[in-house]
């Protein structure tokens, strides 16, 4: 700021090296200038938060109390903590489970979706409606349809003959994890169907004739046209879908809040409740940070899915 | 759901299917296409439901049958705008969500020209280190950044959440941009620098006009993307008038009334609409936006 407030215009208009000119037209200082508002959000409030909750993870700081440095104590403290382990259990259990179905159903979704169909764009829109449905409010209507008392799925069942009780759906540990895993396949199933389906367009129809002129069963033409083709998508759709399956947190706090017995506590849902509700601010940025090698693992491994991409073009 | 019918994606990928026969349609096709899509709207279907059931209907299963509802009542929604905060909440989402729209499209839209035209010294870095903040996800910042908005005396007001949204948004509408602004030929940016327009005249008189659809595909799904967000306005907002619609259902609906379903489920209803109707106008710019962000 303070090169602007020392040149002159005046002296910007009879020598074209002057620091006014070269700020306003050199390559280097436009683009500093273009960048500046967007750096500065990214900067202030998530680079920056990012180096602090791995220092916060460091001390005992709690909230309206600013704290010492412990060193790893945070961790060494969660390191014998089963609950933690028993968060970090659920979690990879929970991404394993609902990342596979996902994947699973979301390209067979957007198998039949890539078929002749009357009103296609219309049937697409609909599909992607559970993704645009704020996932607090679905979830919420998940918790409904999940009550122990008033389930339309054990009325139906009861009715149908097949039961003679009502299923305790968020109230037994084992049918609770079921049910969060089922409302987040639910919930992300459009979004990898219709970004798979993006994909499946670009791909060539006469690849298909030409296999199948040649003999090519449909399994074969999914197998070695369609799946190699699709490979890079699914890497990137894949990545963001673990992540944001891995860190969920919302899904969980509006059906279960982590209960019953902790059985659907995620490390998401823990950091919340330990940082933030017990105060904690410490020990829960010590466990958001712990989310970060699984993170990191879950990038490379798209990371080296792009790269066989690069490798087959050649 | 008008706007669909406008859709004008060439239908190229008929290829084969004439091959097959009806029957085989049906089974192959149709049949677990409707079975997903049924699964897929059946909490919809439940959540208007029970917005519009009468209690004694909700909690009597055998007298009535549940899923259909013998004189629907407006009780719920009525109760929802006129007896509690509702339309305050729906106002804070709405002005929050625009707000942080429009900071992050201004940023957005100065940074991707920026990587993509000015192609100053590391642009490509920078560009990198863009789609990385992508991947960041607020459960890991959201304990750091509400000492961070304390500390600035940010907390429990809109403009730290107008402020936090962009985070999630800028590098999600940069990437966007960036592959809308290649698309567009550099020999009109030449013509305009050779007639001695500066940066500032190319990008907002010939960039932008010809970025229009993009600029609309990055702003819906933002939009949509804000008030879906969750945790951070769970842990900036506190007091009741200040909070956006999901945290407000979440935290001022819930309580032990077995009577709580029709206003719970009438919240989450009326909280969706605004979101779905807009969608249903811009679906073409909404689904280029989601899969234009990933094939980039």
């Amino acid at each position: 700021m303070a090169d602007i407030a020392l040149a002159r215009p005046a002296a910007a208009a009879s020598t074209t090296g002057s620091a006014w000119s070269r700020l306003r037209t050199s390559r280097g200082w436009l683009g500093f200038w273009f960048m500046l508002p967007a750096a500065a959000i990214l900067l202030l409030f998530l680079a920056y938060p990012l180096a602090k909750g791995i220092w916060l993870s460091l001390t005992d700081t709690r909230i309206g109390r600013g704290g010492n440095f412990v060193g790893i104590e945070n961790y060494e403290w969660l390191w014998d903590d089963s609950v933690f382990w028993l968060s970090v259990f659920n979690t990879l259990v929970y991404t394993g489970f609902a990342s596979v179905a996902k994947f699973g159903i979301g390209l067979y979704l957007a198998l039949l979706l890539n078929k002749r169909l009357p009103f296609k764009a219309l049937i697409r829109s609909i599909v992607l409606i559970p993704f645009v449905v704020p996932t607090v409010l679905s979830a919420l209507a998940f918790w409904w349809i999940f009550d122990s008392q008033f389930s339309i799925i054990s009325w139906s069942l009861r009715h149908l003959g097949l039961l003679d009780h009502n299923i305790d759906f968020l109230g037994d540990p084992t049918m609770a994890r079921i049910c969060v895993t089922f409302a987040n396949i639910w919930r992300g199933v459009p979004f990898i169907a219709i970004t798979l389906l993006a994909g499946l367009q670009t791909v060539s129809p006469s690849l298909y004739e030409a296999a199948t002129i040649d003999g090519a069963t449909p399994w074969q033409n999914f197998r070695h046209i369609t799946l190699p083709l699709l490979t890079p998508i699914i890497a990137v759709v894949m990545t963001f879908s673990v992540l944001f399956t891995f860190t969920d947190f919302q899904l969980i706090w509006a059906m279960t809040r982590g209960g019953p017995v902790n059985a659907t506590h995620l490390m998401a849902t823990l950091s919340y409740q330990r940082g933030i509700l017990s105060g904690n601010l410490g020990e829960g940025a010590a466990i958001a940070t712990a989310m970060v090698p699984f993170l990191i693992f879950a990038i490379g491994i798209s990371w080296f899915g792009l790269q066989n991409r690069k490798w087959q073009t050649g | 759901m008008a706007a669909t019918t406008t859709a004008h994606t060439p239908d190229d990928s008929e290829g084969m299917a004439y091959l097959d026969t009806l029957p085989k349609r049906v089974v192959t096709v149709y049949l677990p296409l409707f079975v997903i899509l049924v699964v897929l709207l059946f909490p919809f279907y439940w959540m208007a439901l029970t917005a519009i059931k009468p209690d004694d209907q909700l909690i009597d299963m055998e007298t009535y049958n549940p899923f259909w509802v013998v004189s629907p009542t407006l009780k719920h929604i009525t109760k929802l705008l006129f007896q509690t905060n509702y339309p305050l909440w729906l106002w804070n989402t709405m002005m929050i969500s625009v707000a942080a729209t429009v900071l992050s499209l201004f940023a957005s839209v100065l940074a991707a020209y920026a990587i993509v035209r000015i192609r100053y010294k590391g642009a490509v870095a920078v560009g990198a280190a863009i789609f990385l903040a992508y991947l960041v996800p607020p459960s890991i910042l959201f304990i750091p950044l509400a000492t961070i908005i304390q500390a600035y005396g940010l907390y429990d007001s809109p403009f730290a959440l107008v402020l936090v949204y962009p985070t999630i948004l800028i590098p999600f509408s940069t990437w966007l941009l960036m592959g809308y602004f290649k698309t567009i030929p550099y020999e009109l940016e030449e013509c305009a620098l050779i007639d001695g327009a500066s940066r500032w005249q190319i990008l907002v008189k010939i960039i932008l006009p010809l970025a229009v659809p993009g600029l609309i595909s990055a702003g819906i799904f933002s939009l949509t993307l804000c008030w879906n967000e969750f945790i951070y306005a769970l842990t900036f907002l506190s007091s009741t008038q200040n909070k956006t619609v999901p945290v407000a259902v979440v935290s001022e609906f819930v309580d032990g009334d077995i009577y709580r379903w029709g206003s719970l489920m009438a919240g989450a209803l009326v909280g969706s609409l605004p979101l779905v109707i807009l969608y249903s106008f811009f679906v073409e710019h909404y689904v280029s936006a989601m899969t234009g962000a990933v094939k980039e």
